[in-house]
């Protein structure tokens, strides 16, 4: 019993966990949080289906295709519905573009996949001892994740090119880093991310049409709990939430522990809005808040916007 | 008594008059106050669950539909502030998503809770009493109910608080200075919004005569949120036409039906791209009106007098031992200050040296590491932004900070929020209390535009004014406040050389007012032409003080500043 939570828990706390690491990855280049992160771990599994057991392909084959297609869908978001508003960040009408772009996706999936969710194919077979491979595999997943990102941002170029964008956008673009082309970058490796969420968590979250709002809900709370762009927190978060959602499903049944998280989550925003591990650098904080219109860092006090109380975001 | 022998049409009437109930609260929140409501089906579904539980008696006996109607209204208020908590605090996408949670796990409860709500198979919708029991009744009951909410949400669109809820939107920073408190606007917007989503739940239940959760699907969701962005944002009509033409586009178009959803998104994202402003702009023809050319700011100052005169002196704005840092730049360094009721107080220096900075330590934007601030002895809260208005210290920006959409008479009258006698109640009835509020304060605007010079324009969109227009509007909106001191920065920046001369006789006639002006600038033949105190800071510390005759001949000013 304990263990059959551990292993659910674990399971969809890293699926939630990659979502999470979706919406930094697009954010970190852009100030973005786009709706699209859901959808990347719905298509995930649907392309991952389609191909293995529509088209019978071969899994690493399948692997690549979906990792290619869902890279796609992070570029072209890019395109259409984040770059155009770049410029009016203040406003948030990335809220609007990117959740009108989920819905096309979603809605084309609807058409051209049908609403009824179908069988993702078991890829290895391979249970380790008595951890079946549906409950591993995405926790491995999650790792490798984890690993390849940061072998990405410390060891190689292109990966501290991101991580400069992301700490100081001026400065980066001042020192000559092709901002545009880093963000276009960034959005196709958050695709990969979240399609690999979706592929490895295929066997429990089915190819489903409708897995994009779900994901987008439950792979939110984990960047709220570890902190807006910090990807360790967002690993904490996750496993935290699906263990915390799994047990509760247990104790006291579906109903109540749906409740349970959305009341966590309301908690949490309200309690700790800057999350529970803070954000990585208190830099990213200040151009968080500056992409707000409201930013306490020397270059925008010519600019007069103002800020509640720079001591306690410089800090949160 | 059928309008038509088609029953159809009547089905299809009265679904857009439920829409439009919940629609009309949503877009309070959605139009005017900003606030990226996207799951408000949530509170839909649960107004129709509760409406038809109540009346089935599935959970207790069973009650009268229409109290059970009023008990979902009632549940609909509580849950739409549970829901809008997130939105008084933090950024616009957190609140998109918990009201995404909301509505992902009302529907999955739905499902879940089988002994009251049916689970899968569902509840019988409740049946309003005679003559509302069959389709006609139904229709005229839901026409007269979606009557009431525009009649409703129109008031409230059109009163202080429907102006400071764009506020909010398109101003944020220039709404807490003019003292409204966000928290409090939204939590009764909230109130109101979830209350009428959730009666059009109910009123959906009595018209589906058996729901199921399958009935309440998130594409619903967004015909709710999409309708209002196509409506346009601060319109009524346009939302209502945008309700219509959604409801009607998958009944006209039945192939297109499947692809309802999916038009709808496509619809969402070219309005974004292509025509932020929707069908209300498209519908608003006063914007289109060409503005006389060559048109002047004449300041009248008889009319500032009549404003703000005021014969008690507050006593003095003080700064003791004020300082802050941002990370290691000591923006202010153990600032002392005193500004007098009735005199001109210059602030002038080099950039970076802390003049703005220590006009938002005033304004409570930032809260200071150490020192204190009083007005007339009595201590001002750090970091407190909205309740400076209520001390009497209104200020303008260094960008203007103003409302584009809406008329320069109406930023004006924003200024004068905080100033009404009657509550949010009074407002959405349009009681008599609140018609006398609104009148003195459109009153009170038109002196403002007046005094500064604006009277010609009143009717125009701000976002059509020229920069200095603005700048002269900002001062109008602070006055509003009938402030005891106000603060400027660096309001003749971008001024014409003969625009600065009217600037001064303005502000000159704010001080014979009464009223003590703290003045940030650069210009400097503004400052001595003007000021009664100069105050010359330099990397956040006080570099001289004084008379502008000591100031001019002072040697490190006249060194590091003034130059030779």
């Amino acid at each position: 019993m304990l263990a059959s939570i551990l292993a659910s828990g674990l399971a969809v706390g890293a699926i939630y966990a990659m979502i999470g690491i979706t919406y930094n990855t697009m954010f970190a280049t852009s100030r973005v949080m786009s709706f699209t992160a859901g959808q990347l771990g719905m298509l995930g599994g649907v392309l991952g289906s389609l191909f293995l057991l529509r088209l019978g392909l071969h899994p690493v084959l399948a692997l690549g295709l979906m990792v290619l297609g869902c890279a796609a869908i992070g570029v072209v978001t890019e395109i259409v519905a984040v770059r155009p508003v770049l410029k009016s960040l203040d406003q948030h009408l990335y809220v609007l573009t990117t959740l009108a772009m989920a819905l096309l996706i979603q809605q084309f999936t609807a058409i051209q996949w049908g609403t009824e969710p179908q069988p993702f194919p078991r890829l290895l077979d391979l249970t380790i001892g008595g951890w079946e491979e549906k409950y591993w595999l995405p926790v491995a997943t999650c790792a490798v994740t984890i690993l390849g990102l940061e072998y990405l941002y410390r060891r190689t170029l292109v990966g501290r090119a991101f991580v400069a964008i992301s700490e100081d956008n001026f400065a980066a673009r001042a020192l000559g880093l092709p901002e545009r082309n880093l963000r276009i970058a960034s959005y196709a490796l958050a695709g990969a991310v979240g399609g690999l969420a979706g592929f490895s968590g295929g066997q429990l979250l089915l190819a489903f049409f409708a897995n994009g709002p779900l994901l987008n809900f439950y792979g939110f709370i984990p960047v709220a709990l570890g902190g807006l762009g910090n990807n360790r927190g967002a690993v904490i978060g996750g496993i935290a939430l699906g263990l915390f959602q799994q047990a509760a499903n247990f104790w006291v049944g579906g109903i109540f522990s749906s409740v349970a998280v959305f009341t966590l989550f309301i908690i949490v925003l309200l309690a700790a809005p800057q999350g529970l591990f803070g954000a990585t650098a208190s830099r990213r904080v200040w151009w968080r808040r500056s992409s707000e219109g409201c930013c306490p860092s020397w270059r925008c006090l010519a600019l007069a916007s103002p800020c509640r109380s720079p001591a306690t975001s410089i800090t949160g | 008594m059928p309008l038509t022998g088609n029953e159809y049409y009547g089905l299809i009437v009265t679904r857009i008059a439920v829409y439009w109930v919940l629609i009309a609260g949503l877009n309070l929140i959605v139009g005017y106050a900003g606030q990226l409501a996207i799951g408000y089906v949530a509170l839909f579904t649960l107004g129709a669950y509760t409406t038809a539980v109540l009346a089935a008696g599935n959970a207790f006996a069973p009650i009268p539909a229409l109290a059970a109607l009023a008990v979902a209204g009632v549940a609909g208020a509580v849950f739409g502030v549970v829901v809008g908590l997130p939105a008084l605090r933090l950024r616009t996408f957190y609140f998109a998503i918990s009201t995404l949670g909301f509505a992902t796990i009302v529907t999955q409860i739905a499902l879940a809770w089988q002994e009251v709500t049916g689970g899968g198979i569902g509840v019988v919708g409740p049946v309003f009493p005679a003559p509302f029991d069959d389709t006609w009744g139904l229709l005229y009951f839901c026409l007269g109910f979606a009557t009431l909410a525009t009649w409703i949400t129109a008031n409230v669109a059109r009163s202080r608080f429907g102006r400071a809820l764009v506020a909010i939107r398109d101003a944020d920073v220039a709404a807490e200075a003019i003292g409204i408190a966000k928290p409090r606007l939204l939590i009764m917007v909230f109130l109101l919004a979830g209350a009428l989503a959730a009666m059009a739940g109910g009123l959906f239940a009595a018209l589906q005569t058996y729901i199921t959760p399958d009935a309440f699907t998130f594409e619903l969701s967004l015909l709710f949120f999409i309708a209002v962005l196509i409506g346009g944002r601060g319109s009524i009509l346009g939302p209502l036409l945008g309700t219509i033409i959604l409801t009607l586009l998958p009944e006209v178009a039945a192939p297109l039906a499947a692809w309802s959803t999916f038009l709808y998104a496509a619809l969402l994202l070219a309005i974004v791209l292509a025509v932020p402003g929707g069908i209300a702009a498209l519908l608003d023809r006063r914007s289109r009106r060409p503005l006389p050319a060559n048109r002047t700011i004449t300041p009248r100052p008889e009319a500032v007098r009549a404003l703000i005169a005021h014969d008690a002196a507050p006593g003095a704005l003080s700064l003791r031992g004020i300082t802050l840092s941002f990370g290691g730049v000591r923006a202010v360094d153990g600032l002392d200050l005193d500004v007098l009721p009735g005199q001109i107080h210059g602030l002038i220096g080099p950039n970076g040296s802390g003049k703005t900075t220590t006009l938002n330590v005033i304004s409570g934007y930032y809260r200071p590491e150490a020192g204190s601030q009083s007005l007339g002895g009595v201590e001002l809260t750090p970091g407190l932004s909205t309740d400076r208005a209520a001390r009497g210290i209104a200020r303008t920006f260094q960008t203007p900070r103003l409302i584009g959409e809406a008329s320069v008479l109406e930023n004006v009258m924003i200024g004068g929020t905080t100033q009404g006698q009657s509550g949010f109640l009074e407002a959405m009835l349009a009681l008599p209390r609140h018609r006398r509020d609104e009148r003195l304060l459109e009153q009170r605007a038109r002196l403002a535009l007046q005094a500064v010079g604006l009277d010609g324009l009143a009717e125009v969109r701000a976002d059509r004014l020229q920069h200095s227009e603005l700048r002269f509007m900002e001062i109008a909106r602070a006055l509003m406040l009938r402030p005891a001191f106000l603060l400027l920065d660096e309001p003749a920046a971008g001024l014409a050389h003969e625009e600065i001369r009217r600037l001064a006789a303005l502000v000159r006639a704010v001080r014979e007012a009464g009223t003590g002006v703290l003045l940030v600038e650069h210009h400097a033949d503004l400052i001595f032409d003007i000021c009664d105190q100069v105050t010359v800071l330099n990397l956040g510390r006080t570099l001289a003080a004084g008379t502008p005759a000591e100031i001019r001949v002072h040697k490190e000013v006249v060194s590091a500043y003034l130059g030779a």
